[in-house]
């Protein structure tokens, strides 16, 4: 299978807090990966460093083959295109309709003639079922509209590797499922790979082909759904009870 | 952070500001709105600001000149006063008071909520989008506001003057450009780019750089009030020794 980001011996601390000791782990395309672990074991952190946001301080961290550190802002920003970020709040912006947000991304790409940028708009929300909302501004939004907006936005570039932060925390069960669900359906639809940070056990259940599960900086364990949920270490079980 | 480190961002930031300024792309789009939140929405608040100087400013000179039999000189001292100095400062401390919170809280709001990761991590500029068209536009926005304000202050003038006198609009403002000279005026318009740069640049990097959560938000806008009003006597220090020195 073809690997699309590769991390070896990845290493962060902030200050005398070890948050990743050293972490391993490769993504394949098409894949949905999700990591579970206590709240503060370094999830964001780990996938904050697979996008340049936090620069690790050991170990490399490659994406679609080439390592990302030492890389020119110009040649990081190209790969970042590749890749999408959901982050826990969303992250819309704030003074920008619905319909801005997702021609942001958009605006460094070749000139698009008006009703091409408005058919990859319409595209990318026709995909959350929030069409509807293309002129209003965030602050008109529930929590799982903005959720699903800011999953329209990173979707709109097309990327290869989709990186979800949380991305059903803070709401209810049915908008927790329907969130996980179009995660699993942008895998098919668009055959993307995945990390998806969660402490959501049915969000884990329905999108994961794979689940690790990060304890003081390294990777506990990895496997199926199935498999981590049966396993015999009673701290890995008090996940799923 | 300690105060030598800030310094030192401070620095780095406004090198920045530099460079991204000249570089591709240009965010014309972004500029024009931001002049237009910075400028035009700034407009009442130094009109009415304006006017009351100019009221004020004359009232309270009357009483002292007539002391001395030269009311007549009214229309000149307050000009002078108003264009060389409290106009520019005074709208510069508003500007500061308004904008430079706004900006502060506005830039640390988006970073606590992580809008300014989300642009980066699409491969975009933020400090292209988010600082330099807010920093430019402070800069061209303000000595706009002044030479406004300015004109507003002189009116007010006008007003009090007549308040206990009469004097026709035309010789109360041939009065007054005849004691203005151009060493009044052009480096007192100068300073306000400065003024205008330093508010802009001190509480976009309060906000960009801010730490703490929400309670970061509010240490943003107040310190970039503080910052932008403490530069703004700095830089107008600066430019009197300056001006001293030239003219």
């Amino acid at each position: 299978m073809e690997t699309v980001a590769e991390i070896t011996h990845l290493r962060k601390s902030f200050g005398t807090n070890h948050v990743l000791n050293d972490i391993n782990l490769k993504i394949n395309k098409g894949e949905n990966l999700v990591v579970l672990g206590k709240s503060g074991s370094g999830k964001s952190v780990l996938i904050k460093c697979l996008v340049g946001l936090i620069e690790p301080d050991e170990g490399e961290i490659f994406l679609f083959g080439e390592n990302i550190a030492g890389l020119k802002t110009g040649k990081l920003n190209i790969l970042r295109k590749k890749v999408g970020f959901l982050f826990q709040s969303a992250a819309l912006y704030d003074s920008m309709s619905v319909r801005e947000n997702l021609e942001f991304p958009l605006r460094d790409l070749k000139a698009k003639p008006r009703e091409e940028t408005d058919a990859l708009v319409i595209e990318a929300l026709q995909n959350v079922g929030l069409e509807s909302a293309i002129d209003k501004m965030p602050s008109e939004l529930s929590g799982g509209m903005r959720k699903r907006v800011g999953l329209a936005r990173t979707l709109i570039l097309k990327p290869e590797i989709i990186l979800y932060d949380e991305p059903t925390t803070g709401l209810d069960p049915i908008t927790s499922r329907e969130i996980s669900q179009l995660i699993l359906n942008m895998q098919k639809k668009y055959n993307t790979a995945s990390i998806i940070i969660t402490h959501d056990i049915e969000c884990a259940r329905i999108t994961a082909n794979r689940v690790i599960i990060i304890k003081e900086g390294i990777v506990l364990a990895e496997g199926t759904f199935k498999e981590i949920s049966e396993s015999k270490d009673e701290w890995i079980r008090s996940f799923f009870n | 952070m300690g105060f030598f480190e800030e310094v030192t961002l401070l620095t780095k930031f406004t090198f920045r500001f530099f460079r991204e300024l000249f570089k591709p792309r240009y965010e014309f789009n972004e500029f024009v709105r931001q002049s237009y939140l910075i400028g035009y929405k700034s407009f009442p608040l130094v009109a009415i600001t304006g006017l009351i100087l100019g009221l004020v400013m004359t009232i309270q000179s009357r009483p002292t000149l007539a002391e001395f039999g030269a009311v007549s000189w009214l229309p000149a001292m307050v000009s002078v006063s108003i264009v060389r100095e409290l106009g520019p400062t005074i709208f510069a401390l508003i500007f500061a008071g308004k904008v430079g919170s706004g900006i502060g809280a506005e830039l640390a709001s988006m970073k606590v909520t992580e809008q300014i990761d989300a642009m980066e991590v699409s491969g975009m500029n933020p400090y292209k989008y988010i600082v330099v068209t807010r920093v430019l536009a402070t800069t061209l926005m303000l000595p706009l506001l002044v030479i406004l304000g300015d004109a507003i202050s002189l009116y007010g003038a006008y007003i009090a003057v007549n308040l206990k006198g009469s004097v026709s609009f035309h010789l109360f403002f041939l009065q007054v450009f005849k004691s203005l000279d151009f060493s009044d005026v052009f480096p007192a318009f100068i300073k306000t780019f400065f003024f205008g740069f330093a508010i802009g640049l001190i509480s976009c990097f309060k906000g960009y750089n801010s730490t703490n959560g929400t309670e970061g938000v509010g240490v943003a806008a107040n310190t970039s009030v503080v910052l932008g009003s403490l530069s703004v006597f700095i830089i107008d220090m600066i430019a009197v020794q300056i001006t001293s020195m030239l003219y």
